[in-house]
C-alpha cells in the first residue's frame, strides 16, 4: 500500500514536470496556427503565419540548410582523421589536444565569436560572407564529431583489423579507407547528425557574426520574436521544431544503434 | 559504500591503448600527426590565435577608469554585482535543476509502466532547443498574453508577469537544464548495481535510508558533473537572455552591450575571458567527474 502510494506520488511529480516541458511548445505551435491568438482559438485556425514567415524569412532557412551541410562536410574531412590521430597518440598527448579541441564548446560562444571578430573582423570581404559564420560553426561542432567517432574506433578494436589488413600487404591507404572509416561509420553516423543539429540551432555565436545579408534560422527567430506579432514568431519556431525534431529521433535512433553494435 | 561510489561510465576508455602497433613506431607518430594536422591548424588560426589576442585586449585601459579592464572589473560594484547575480542565478538552477530532475530521472529509470517512453521523449527533446527558443516559451509561459497571465485574468483580473525579470531567467535556464540532467540521471542508474539496493533491503533498511545511503552516493559523481555542466551552460547562457530582455545585468548581456553599445572592446574581452574561465573549470570538472558527456552552450 505504501508503496502504491510512492509511485503514484513520484508519477505526479514526473507529470508536473512534463506539463512543464511540453505546456509552452504546444502553447507555441497553437499560437502559430491560430487566426488571432489575443481571441483564441475561437478565431480558426490557419497557415496564413507560416506562409507569411516562409515569405520573409525563407533565405535563413535555407542559409541555415547550407551552412549545416557545409559544416558537416568540414567536420567530417578533418575530424575522422582527427580521430584517427588521436587514437594513435601518445595517451597523454591525446588528452591535451582532446583538452584543446574542447575550448570553443567550453568558453561561451559570445566569447569566440568576439575573438573571431577582434580578430578578422577588419577583412571586409570574408566579414560579410557566410563562410566566417561556417568557421564560428565549424570550432564549435567538430568536437562533437571527433568524439563520436573515437568513441566507436576504440571499441571496434582497429588495431587488431588494421594489423591483419596490414599483414596481408594492404598499404596505409587501403587500410584507411577499406578497414578504419568503415567501421567507424556508425561513429560518423552519429556525429554527423549531432553535427547538423547543432549547427542549425546555434545561436550564441551566428549572432554576433552575422550581416543583414548573413542571417540564419535561428538568428531570424530572435528578429521576429524581437519584432513581429506574436503568430509570426510561433510560427516561425513551428517551422524550427519541425526541422530539428525528426534529427533529434535520429540522434536516438543511431544511440540505439552504436549500443547494440557493442 | 566503496563499490557503491565507483565511477559510474567513461573514465576508464582511455585508459585501454592498444600495445599493438602496425610498421614502426615512428611512422606511426608520423601518421598520427598528419591526420591530425587539419583540425589543429584550423583550430589555431581561428580559435586559438583569436582568443590569444582577446586575453590581450582584455588587460588594455578600459576608457572609463583608466586602468586595465581585468582590474576594473574587480574594483567596480557594477561588474562585481552582475558577476555576482549570474554566478548565484546558475547555482541555484544547477541545484534545483538536479533536485527536480534527479526525483524524476529515477523514477523513470527504475519504474516500468504503460507511456514511459512518452513521458521520457518529453523530457529529453528539448535538449536541442537553442537558447533564443527557449527565451521565447518562457514568454509563452510568462510574458503578456502568456499561460499565466491568461490564468490569472481569468481568476483575478489582473495579468501576472514573470518573463522578463529574474524570474524569467531562472524559468529559462530550468527549462535547458532539466533534460540534461535527466538523461544524465537515467543513464547513471542504469549503470548503478541493484543487488546492492536489495542487499541494503535485506538487512532492514527503509526507503529512505536505500535512497540516502546507496543510490544517491551511487549516482553523486553522475549528479555532481551534470550540474556543473548545467551550472557552466547558465553561465554562457546567452541566447535566453537576449530574448527575455537586454536590461538584465547578467554577464553574458553585459559583453553584448559593452561591445554593441559601447565599443568597449577592452572590457567586453576581459568580460568574455573571466566568463571563459569560469564555464571551462566548471566544464573540466564534470568531465573529471564523469567523461563522455561535452556539454553544449546553448
Amino acid at each position: 500500500m505504501k508503496s502504491r502510494l510512492r509511485f503514484t506520488l513520484q508519477l505526479g511529480f514526473t507529470l508536473l514536470v512534463c506539463l512543464f516541458m511540453i505546456v509552452p511548445v504546444v502553447m507555441s505551435v497553437m499560437a502559430g496556427l491560430t487566426e488571432n491568438y489575443f481571441v483564441g482559438l475561437e478565431s480558426g485556425l490557419t497557415l496564413r503565419w507560416v506562409n507569411e514567415v516562409w515569405q520573409l524569412y525563407a533565405d535563413t532557412i535555407w542559409l541555415s540548410i547550407k551552412l549545416a551541410l557545409a559544416c558537416l562536410l568540414i567536420t567530417i574531412l578533418i575530424g575522422v582523421p582527427a580521430a584517427y590521430g588521436l587514437l594513435r597518440s601518445r595517451r597523454r598527448w591525446a588528452n591535451a589536444i582532446e583538452e584543446l579541441l574542447l575550448l570553443p564548446v567550453a568558453v561561451p560562444g559570445l566569447a569566440t565569436a568576439l575573438a573571431l571578430l577582434l580578430a578578422y573582423g577588419s577583412y571586409r570581404e570574408f566579414r560579410g560572407s557566410w563562410l566566417f559564420i561556417l568557421v564560428g560553426h565549424v570550432l564549435f561542432t567538430l568536437p562533437f564529431m571527433v568524439r563520436a567517432v573515437l568513441s566507436v574506433m576504440q571499441t571496434a578494436k582497429l588495431p587488431q583489423l588494421e594489423e591483419a589488413a596490414a599483414s596481408l600487404g594492404a598499404s596505409f591507404r587501403q587500410r584507411f579507407f577499406g578497414v578504419v572509416i568503415p567501421n567507424c561509420m556508425s561513429g560518423i553516423l552519429a556525429g554527423a547528425l549531432m553535427v547538423v543539429t547543432l549547427s542549425i540551432g546555434e545561436f550564441n555565436i551566428t549572432w554576433m557574426l552575422h550581416t543583414p545579408l548573413t542571417k540564419t534560422l535561428p538568428v531570424g527567430l530572435a528578429d521576429s520574436y524581437a519584432s513581429m506579432r506574436l503568430e509570426i514568431g510561433s510560427a516561425y519556431t513551428l517551422i524550427f521544431l519541425v526541422m530539428v525534431v525528426p534529427l533529434l529521433v535520429a540522434i536516438q535512433w543511431a544511440g540505439r544503434l552504436t549500443e547494440q553494435r557493442r | 559504500m566503496t563499490a557503491a561510489s565507483k565511477q559510474p561510465f567513461g573514465a576508464a576508455s582511455y585508459l585501454s591503448r592498444p600495445s599493438t602497433m602496425v610498421g614502426p613506431a615512428r611512422r606511426k607518430r608520423f601518421i598520427a600527426l598528419f591526420a591530425l594536422l587539419p583540425a589543429l591548424v584550423i583550430f589555431c588560426a581561428f580559435w586559438l590565435l583569436p582568443f590569444s589576442r582577446l586575453i590581450m585586449m582584455g588587460a588594455g585601459a578600459d576608457p572609463s577608469s583608466g586602468v586595465s579592464a581585468y582590474l576594473t572589473i574587480l574594483t567596480h560594484r557594477q561588474y562585481l554585482i552582475s558577476l555576482a547575480t549570474t554566478v548565484g542565478l546558475s547555482l541555484v538552477v544547477s541545484l534545483v535543476a538536479v533536485a527536480i530532475a534527479g526525483v524524476a530521472g529515477f523514477f523513470l529509470a527504475r519504474q516500468r509502466f504503460f507511456g514511459k517512453s512518452i513521458l521520457v521523449a518529453i523530457l529529453t527533446f528539448p535538449l536541442a532547443f537553442p537558447g533564443v527558443v527557449v527565451g521565447f516559451l518562457v514568454i509563452m509561459l510568462g510574458g503578456r498574453q502568456g499561460a499565466l497571465a491568461q490564468t490569472s485574468l481569468w481568476l483575478f483580473g489582473e495579468r501576472w508577469m514573470f518573463a522578463y525579470s529574474l524570474a524569467g531567467l531562472f524559468i529559462g535556464y530550468l527549462y535547458f537544464s532539466i533534460p540534461r540532467v535527466i538523461t544524465t540521471v537515467m543513464a547513471a542508474c542504469d549503470n548503478l548495481d541493484q543487488s546492492l539496493e536489495e542487499a541494503a533491503r535485506s538487512l532492514g533498511a527503509n526507503t529512505w535510508q536505500v535512497t540516502k545511503d546507496v543510490i544517491v552516493p551511487g549516482i553523486a559523481p553522475a549528479l555532481l558533473s551534470t550540474g556543473a555542466i548545467c551550472f557552466a551552460t547558465s553561465m554562457g547562457a546567452f541566447g535566453t537572455a537576449f530574448t527575455l530582455g537586454t536590461r538584465l545585468s547578467i554577464l553574458p548581456l553585459n559583453i553584448y552591450g559593452e561591445f554593441t553599445n559601447y565599443a568597449n572592446f577592452a572590457m567586453a574581452a576581459a568580460l568574455s575571458v573571466v566568463l571563459g574561465v569560469i564555464t571551462w573549470m566548471a566544464l573540466s570538472l564534470a568531465r573529471r567527474l564523469a567523461g563522455g558527456n561535452l556539454g553544449a552552450s546553448v
